[in-house]
């Protein structure tokens, strides 16, 4: 039976044109390939060698059995989520504020927030130093003013990594923040309020839950940074919190123990993985919820 | 049945900058009315609309709805159903979620809430959609949802802020008079925005003509369309050619001839108004009850329904006329370049008065 008109040769088009597709984006393929899943994958390989180079599940098994693997598995929970707790404190109200006013006003507040990032991110850690360290510019002053007579532990410690740290943040929880709050229609709180919503009620059944997406997704990406974080606590940190990103580097540079590091980049990997699955699961039912209207 | 209020507007000011975007509004709207405000673009309909939901705030004047002054209340204790131009429902909730909004804020019992949003839903005729999803909805039901939030409340005044632009015209066409027919079933007083002059005359009781901010004419769509106030109005709803007349003598003259006019002849001065429907294709000068336009056939387009004749007179004055397409009219027709006759109904004679109350600023 003959082939309706023109059948074949369509076909082919398609063939051909879906060959061209794959074709074009072959280098990109081959690129991610080759700087992203071979080097994991090696490093999966490397953890699964103990110390003397034999086959074993050594690495991981040490990492359940060491409380000081567990500690500092807490710790870098803790402080990311510290961090992405302050950052979500500072930028909601924040890019509220800046999601109110004309766009012009806006472009430079947002240019403030934005403005940190052309500054390398080691200056910004070491001025934070300056600032908080035990003779530093706050302490200075506060004693100046007598505000406290003995100069408070700000840097070396918790604090000051939390500080530092929430600073380098604030951008990336400001932006989609912001984005999303732009992206709401004025009308809907008007609507809300000729209803019968009065302001308080208006923010947090019509204009919060708009801007869940928004601060959902700052969260994660904040959260997610946090746990590799590397400069910051370590500067700022004075040696007193450690994070996995610093652990994997002593392993490294003092011990030369590839072994360990790859495992606990390994278990970092996957945990952020799971962070990022269950964001995902959260960002649904958000939706979910949002749809019984509650 | 809801208990409606009038609304009384009074000497409403609203300037933004140099712009006078209300000009001393004063408007009385009656209980239970179908109020239109129609204007152009920038004339300041929504601005009005927005004084009375409470959105925004006029420099000086008064509001009241019933007894109550409402100037300075806020929109959340105004108690009037607005609809939006976009309709504004909430895309995080569902339907029932959405016209279950307001009652959810006044407290009503949950079941109550159910029953009363299945009774709105029914009343717009979205029976069994509650749990849909808004963006699972076509444009013709989210304007009846949005209506259907609006009235769920029962509020004795309801806004619309032209809620059928979005829509295709038929269902706009049939909109319209659903629209009017819930206005009836509920008698809520009601002022609705629109700029189509068509969806005006249609659907009032009373078109209030809004430009640069200033109420031009308010009265039945009748009057509007029949008796204009002013060269704007005559213009701005339906079409009409403006051609200026004379006096001598206590009469009314155009181009030589003594016009017969309806009614009482306007002050200062004056124009007299011409519309395409109005004006017919008389076979001679022998009928007294109508003023006689001679002039020259210069285009005749066929559109459907009906015919426009496009002529011009002697004293140069173009002028178009319509007829509708049927067998006499059409034979009747005069060829291009054909001398005729139009002819315009005394009592269809209308003159406007050439007030300088449209001039801006
Ligand atoms: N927030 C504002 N700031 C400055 N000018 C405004 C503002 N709102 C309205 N105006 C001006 O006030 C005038 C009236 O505007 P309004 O929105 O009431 O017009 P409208 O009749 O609703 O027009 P349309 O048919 O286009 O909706 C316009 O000149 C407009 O530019
Ligand atoms: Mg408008």
């Amino acid at each position: 039976m003959a082939d309706a008109l023109n059948a074949r040769e369509l076909r082919q088009d398609e063939w051909r044109e879906k060959l061209a597709m794959f074709g074009l984006s072959l280098p990109a393929l081959v690129l991610v390939f080759a700087i992203i899943v071979v080097p994991v994958g090696w490093l999966f390989w490397l953890s699964l060698f103990n110390d003397e180079g034999v086959l074993s599940l050594s690495n991981y098994t040490r990492m359940f059995d060491s409380k000081s693997y567990t500690r500092i598995f807490i710790t870098t929970f803790k402080v990311s989520i510290l961090t992405t707790v302050f950052c979500v404190l500072i930028s909601y109200p924040f890019s509220y504020f800046l999601s109110q006013l004309p766009k012009r006003w806006a472009a430079i507040g947002l240019f403030t927030v934005l403005l940190p990032f052309w500054t390398s991110l080691l200056v910004r850690t070491y001025a934070w130093l300056v600032v908080l360290q035990r003779k530093g510019l706050v302490n200075e002053w506060g004693i100046e003013l007598g505000l406290w007579d003995q100069p408070l532990k700000l840097a070396h410690n918790l604090n000051g990594t939390l500080v530092g740290m929430v600073h380098i943040m604030l951008p990336f929880m400001v932006l989609p923040l912001y984005a999303s709050m732009r992206a709401i229609n004025a009308d809907y709180v008007k609507a809300a309020s000729n209803l019968g919503a009065n302001p308080t009620r208006a923010f947090w059944l019509v204009f919060f839950p708009l801007s869940l997406p928004g601060l959902l997704a700052g969260m994660v990406v904040v959260f997610v940074l946090c746990l590799g974080f590397f400069v910051t606590p370590a500067v700022l940190g004075g040696g007193k919190v450690i994070m996995v990103s610093m652990k994997i580097e002593t392993l490294i540079d003092l011990f030369f123990n590839f072994g360990t590091a790859s495992a606990l980049g390994v278990v970092l990997m996957i945990l952020t993985l799971a962070v990022l699955f269950l964001a995902h699961r959260l960002l649904r039912l958000d939706k979910i919820l949002g749809e019984r209207g509650a | 049945m809801i208990k409606a209020l009038p609304i009384h507007i009074q000497q409403v000011v609203k300037t933004y900058g140099r712009i006078h975007a209300l000009d001393h509004v004063d408007l009385e709207i009656k209980s239970g009315e179908f109020l239109t405000l129609l204007g152009p673009s920038g004339s300041g309909k929504t601005t009005l609309l927005m004084v009375l939901a409470g959105f925004t705030r006029p420099d000086s004047g008064s509001v009241r709805f019933g007894d109550r002054e409402v100037i300075r209340t806020p929109p959340h204790k105004r108690d009037v159903g607005m609809v939006f131009q976009n309709y504004a429902l909430f895309p995080h909730m569902t339907v029932a979620g959405n016209i279950g909004f307001p009652l959810r804020l006044r407290g009503v019992q949950k079941d109550d809430i159910h029953q009363r949003v299945e009774h709105a839903l029914s009343t717009v005729q979205l029976d069994g959609l509650g749990d849909r999803r808004i963006d699972q909805l076509s444009g013709g039901q989210k304007q009846r949802v949005a209506l259907a939030r609006a009235i769920v409340f029962e509020p004795r005044i309801l806004l619309m802020d032209e809620p059928l632009s979005a829509l295709d015209k038929k269902l706009r066409d049939h909109m319209q008079i659903e629209l009017r027919r819930l206005h009836e079933k509920l008698g809520i007083t009601t002022v609705y925005v629109t700029h189509d002059q068509r969806e005006a005359l249609t659907m009032s009781d009373r078109v209030a003509v809004i430009n640069h901010g200033r109420l031009i004419q308010c009265d039945s769509p009748r009057t509007i369309y029949d008796y204009p106030a002013s060269p704007f109005v005559a213009n701005f709803i339906g079409e009409s050619t403006l051609i200026p007349v004379k006096r001598s003598n206590g009469n009314v003259v155009l181009d030589g001839q003594v016009l017969k006019v309806s009614g009482a002849v306007p002050d200062g001065r004056c124009s007299l108004m011409l519309r395409p429907e109005r004006l017919t294709i008389l076979p001679d000068r022998r009928n007294p009850d109508y003023n006689v336009f001679p002039g020259v056939v210069e285009e005749v387009v066929f559109q459907g329904e009906s015919f426009v004749a496009y002529a011009v007179l002697e004293s140069g004055t173009h002028v178009s006329m319509r007829g509708i397409s049927q067998r006499e009219t059409v034979a009747s027709l005069p060829s291009r370049g054909k001398a005729v006759l139009l002819g315009l109904h005394w009592e269809e004679t209308v003159l406007i008065p050439e007030a300088n109350e449209d001039a801006p600023g």
